[in-house]
């Protein structure tokens, strides 16, 4: 029931994201509210397939690496939803509807939904660390693609050429506060789940710690550049893409490795 | 029952022939009763002149012609030539695609709308317009609303002027807290502050070699006048600069610039140097968060908007067609009704 759930949301955001490569083929993309029902749409089937694996796991599911890829594709639909409205909703959902696609469809194909014998009891603290730690991560995860609508519109400005989306695309300034805010998001939701992970009860694994603490002060010291000016916000847009593509790539990586640390 | 568009535009004529007719087109009665049509409505723009009018028997254009021409003068050969005529459905697709701005010199543009409703209220008032014609433009009316809504034929600027500050809202998004340096008095960049200021900006800073003329253009801008050495103090805080200069070499480097913006690298820097010849080198635009664009690469930007509009064009045509069969299919219904001598009933359409 939870995959069929999972095939219909992934659907929803592949409408979203086929619907958006077809206008911007035919040079007619305009904004509109597709993009913006189809993600919520596509949250709602999430939410259910969640709450369905919730149940039949009997805790938060974050069991294994497909759980894992799932419940970040959430809180990036989450994240969307909550600040998209402010922004150019279609558009960043233009942006957003590809990457959770990607995601989703990752988790489904990859044979990664192997059911693990867990023999620690679920805990409140456990599983605030686990999921505020994810949810952080969907807000590093709009931070990245505010930092590429940033580069592109940057790229076009530089270049003095212009495309069809040219004019949908919000301006330099306020996706330069949009990165600055959702790396802010990110990096108190990361703050608490670290801290919620100290309370777990249970010994923390190195390989874990180092890496959280790594992508905590990544985030950071691109939050203190910034208020102090010392870096221009086009290498900041860059910092945010390289700062989310090398965390997932890791999270990937040391869940893989790390089989013992999960819920 | 015939419905009709006889007409000269741009595509047709030149400006000489087109103030020939415009400055003489009657008023629809006047025009309808010369004609002996039921119907009649002129539009007239400074791009076009045209009759729509609905009649029981054919009026022959050069009789249209000649009522648009002035009392006892003739609508001279190659005048004549520049006339062309739609019937029923080429009548309707015209007006659609008129009225929509696919026909304009600027393509999109939307101040044709307002002619056209102003023509059509005229003549609505005078009881010129009939069931016919108010039917044909109030579906004109929403065509064009349905064509500007759904294509992107009338997004960018087209013009220079409005490049430039369509640029700057890109760049800056509202523009209440913007603060705007003028590095010269000149016209041009005494129009481009000006549009700046309606678009909300309410620090526009002055800075010339004549610091009379830099205080007259500041008071006629709502602004503020600076003496000429002390623009560099000024540049650190500003936002957007407009250059319009006489000097004949470039007065901002990026040499000059370097210093100036090290301590605002969060902050964008627009530069519209719209003096011939330029005032700023061209490779300040490679400066990091600084956006440099001159009298050319702000025309090529609307050259690129207006290729944009273009081809959004098969779209606005598709959504017109539509529109044409539906009120053709209405229009020759509604004509065999009359034919036939029973009442005609607007149906919804």
């Amino acid at each position: 029931m939870d995959r069929e759930l999972l095939i219909f949301s992934t659907l929803c955001f592949c409408f979203a994201m086929v619907r958006t490569a077809v206008a911007l083929r035919a040079r007619n993309y305009r904004p509109g509210g597709f993009n913006f029902f189809a993600i919520a749409l596509g949250f709602i089937f999430q939410t259910g397939a969640l709450t369905v694996r919730g149940h039949a796991v009997g805790r938060c599911p974050l069991t294994n690496l497909f759980e894992v890829f799932i419940f970040l594709a959430w809180s990036v639909s989450l994240i969307y939803l909550l600040i998209g409205p402010a922004y150019r909703l279609s558009l960043m959902g233009a942006f957003t509807a590809p990457l959770v696609f990607a995601l989703q469809t990752f988790a489904l194909l990859a044979p990664i939904d192997r059911p693990r014998l867990i023999s620690v009891k679920p805990s409140a603290w456990l599983e605030l660390h686990a999921s505020v730690s994810l949810v952080a991560y969907g807000a590093f995860a709009l931070a990245c693609i505010a930092g590429v609508m940033y580069l592109i519109q940057e790229r076009q400005l530089k270049r003095r050429r212009i495309n069809s989306m040219f004019y949908h695309f919000p301006p330099l300034t306020d996706l330069f506060a949009a990165i600055t805010r959702l790396v802010w998001l990110g990096l108190i939701l990361l703050t608490v789940g670290l801290v919620a992970g100290f309370f777990t009860g249970q010994p923390l694994p190195v390989l874990h710690i180092a890496w959280s603490l790594g992508v905590w002060v990544f985030y950071a010291a691109i939050l203190i550049a910034r208020h102090l000016r010392s870096i221009a916000p086009r290498a900041i847009a860059t910092l945010c893409i390289v700062a989310f593509s090398a965390a997932l790539t890791l999270l990937w990586g040391i869940t893989f490795v790390s089989r013992a640390h999960s819920l | 029952m015939n419905l009709f568009c006889v007409g000269l535009s741009h595509h047709t004529a030149d400006v000489e022939t087109r103030e020939h007719f415009a400055g003489n087109a009657a008023i629809d009665q006047d025009l309808r009763e010369a004609l002996g049509c039921s119907e009649g409505l002129v539009l007239t723009t400074c791009n076009r002149v045209e009759v729509y009018a609905v009649s029981e028997n054919v009026v022959p254009t050069a009789r249209v012609v000649q009522c648009l021409c002035a009392h006892g003068v003739e609508a001279r050969e190659e005048e004549m030539d520049a006339f062309y005529r739609y019937e029923g459905w080429r009548c309707v697709q015209h007006l659609f695609r008129v009225v929509s701005g696919l026909d304009s010199m600027v393509i999109g543009e939307t101040e044709i709308f307002g002619q056209a409703k102003k023509a059509y209220d005229a003549a609505h008032s005078s009881g010129s317009a009939g069931r016919f014609l108010h039917r044909l433009f109030q579906r004109a009316f929403r065509v064009a609303k349905q064509v500007r809504t759904m294509t992107g034929i009338t997004r960018g600027s087209v013009s220079v002027g409005s490049v430039a500050v369509d640029l700057a809202e890109k760049i800056f998004g509202h523009f209440e807290a913007r603060k705007v340096l003028l590095l010269g008095a000149g016209e041009a960049s005494e129009r481009t502050a000006r549009a700046l200021f309606k678009r909300g900006v309410r620090d526009i800073r002055v800075t010339n070699r004549s610091w009379e003329r830099a205080q007259a253009l500041a008071a006629l801008i709502s602004g503020s006048a600076v003496r000429l050495h002390e623009w560099e103090r000024h540049f650190r805080e500003v936002d957007i600069v407009i250059c319009s200069t006489a000097s004949q070499k470039p007065v901002l480097t990026r040499a000059r610039l370097a210093p100036l913006i090290r301590d605002r690298l969060d902050r964008p820097l627009f530069i519209i140097d719209i003096a011939v010849p330029r005032d700023v080198a061209p490779d300040v635009h490679e400066m990091e968060g600084v956006f440099l664009y001159d009298i050319d690469s702000l025309q090529s930007i609307a050259e690129q908007s207006l290729a944009l509009r273009r081809e959004q064009m098969t779209s606005a045509e598709s959504i017109i067609d539509e529109h044409v069969n539906d009120f053709s299919g209405w229009f020759t219904a509604a004509r065999a009704r009359l034919i036939e001598g029973t009442s005609l009933r607007p149906s919804k359409s």
